[in-house]
């Protein structure tokens, strides 16, 4: 960040800094709706082993902090005129995304901190939950290669 | 008994910060309306909590020990803290014991409980210790012991919002941003998982709660401490970012 000119950030910082919105969108589309409001399942269950619930606890941590840091770092760029909005958008589809498709992978899956709903057979939800999540990633990638084509047209018609 | 007598030194010590900003407003010297409100809304905040109502509500329902819990433990001490009643300590006190208080916050004594792992160690542990032992029995049971789990649990809270924010007084430890990030990042981690420990193995034990208290109150715990914790990361790192933007901006002035 000391090499910073003038305040002039490439647009990419705009994604990244953006990711861990998403992240942090979506943990709470999942706190509040599946948790809360559906209560298909609880934030604990019993079956849940230890390192389970310790590593839920580090990843939740986690999003809280980066949720909030994301914020202020894409507030700082935009303070600074440096924030490229399509990169930003493109980043919080990206995080949102993944966070999905990791929940729904490493926490139903492998950790099997919980499943999102029981007494029913959860492969339909599980493939339901990931697609979402990968159609997610793509709209993100689908912005991403908007935004770095019109970058690059912006590039060619100021010329070098 | 410590109840009343907790309202009158909560009182008290609203009415001499609100007395001190006075002084200094008379003297021609600025002092943040926005500091002398968030004094008091700590000050109001604890006389909620500690009212003689909800210390008896408190005393029977789980939820209602956890609500004061987070109360005194996390919020209370956080609008305290932005409110930098250190610096308006030293600028009001006579300049010897200003100096006399300079030395006491710069003994090694202060400076180690002040560190931001140290100060995680004592807010978080205690909870760890409270929950998970008979210690929350004896507390129901001596009414001098749970008086001392709510001064404790007070001022924890606001060594460690302290620590971790490194302002708006001044720190004394000298733990870098990361750190200090760090201490809150764990602490968030270790509230999580207290919490769900509570509501799945139905800690603590041995006490005239019924089961389904206790998971109401583990899930406030949870919701309400990532709530607490919010507010803390939003206020570490609104001062971490303007505090780098006015050094951008001397550097962009010396250049």
């Amino acid at each position: 960040m000391r090499n910073d000119t003038g305040g002039t950030s490439p647009p990419s910082r705009s994604l990244l800094y953006a990711l861990p919105i998403g992240i942090g969108v979506m943990a709470a589309v999942d706190e509040i709706i599946f948790h809360q409001i559906l209560q298909w399942h609880h934030f604990y269950d019993l079956a849940t082993p230890t390192i389970g619930i310790i590593s839920d606890g580090l990843l939740h941590s986690a999003e809280l902090l980066a949720t909030v840091a994301g914020l202020f770092l894409v507030v700082g760029l935009a303070r600074r005129g440096a924030l490229f909005k399509r990169w930003a958008w493109a980043g919080v589809f990206l995080g949102a995304g993944g966070f999905q498709v990791f929940d729904g992978i490493v926490s139903h899956k492998l950790l099997r901190i919980h499943q999102i709903r029981y007494n029913v057979d959860p492969l339909m939800y599980d493939i339901v939950w990931n697609a979402i999540g990968l159609v997610l990633i793509a709209i993100g990638f689908w912005l991403y290669r908007q935004a770095s084509r019109s970058q690059m047209s912006a590039a060619h018609s100021a010329g070098p | 008994m410590f109840a009343w007598l907790a309202l009158g030194l909560i009182i008290a010590l609203g009415a001499a910060y609100v007395g001190a900003a006075m002084v200094q407003w008379r003297a021609g010297r600025a002092w943040s309306l926005w500091r002398v409100a968030s004094w008091l809304c700590g000050c109001l905040l604890l006389i909620q909590a500690l009212a003689p109502g909800t210390m008896l509500l408190a005393h029977h329902d789980f939820r209602w020990h956890m609500a004061q819990h987070l109360v005194i433990g996390m919020l209370a001490p956080l609008a305290l803290v932005l409110a930098a009643p250190i610096t308006l300590l030293l600028r009001s006190l006579p300049v010897n014991a200003a100096r006399w208080l300079t030395a006491l916050l710069r003994s090694a004594y202060v400076r180690f409980i002040s560190h931001p792992w140290v100060a995680l160690v004592l807010n978080v542990g205690a909870m760890w210790l409270l929950y998970l032992t008979p210690l929350y029995l004896a507390s129901l049971q001596s009414p001098w012991l749970h008086a001392l789990v709510h001064i404790h649990f007070l001022l924890a809270g606001y060594l460690f919002c302290w620590s971790v924010l490194a302002g708006p007084d001044q720190a004394v430890h000298s733990a870098s941003f990361r750190r200090r990030a760090s201490a809150l990042f764990l602490s968030i981690a270790a509230h999580s998982v207290l919490a769900k420990v509570m509501y799945g193995y139905g800690w603590p034990r041995n006490v005239p709660h019924d089961p389904e208290q206790i998971r109401a109150a583990a899930q406030l715990m949870y919701y309400g401490g990532d709530f607490a914790e919010l507010l803390l990361a939003i206020a570490l790192f609104a001062m971490a970012f303007s505090r780098h933007g006015a050094e951008q901006t001397e550097a962009r002035a010396k250049a």
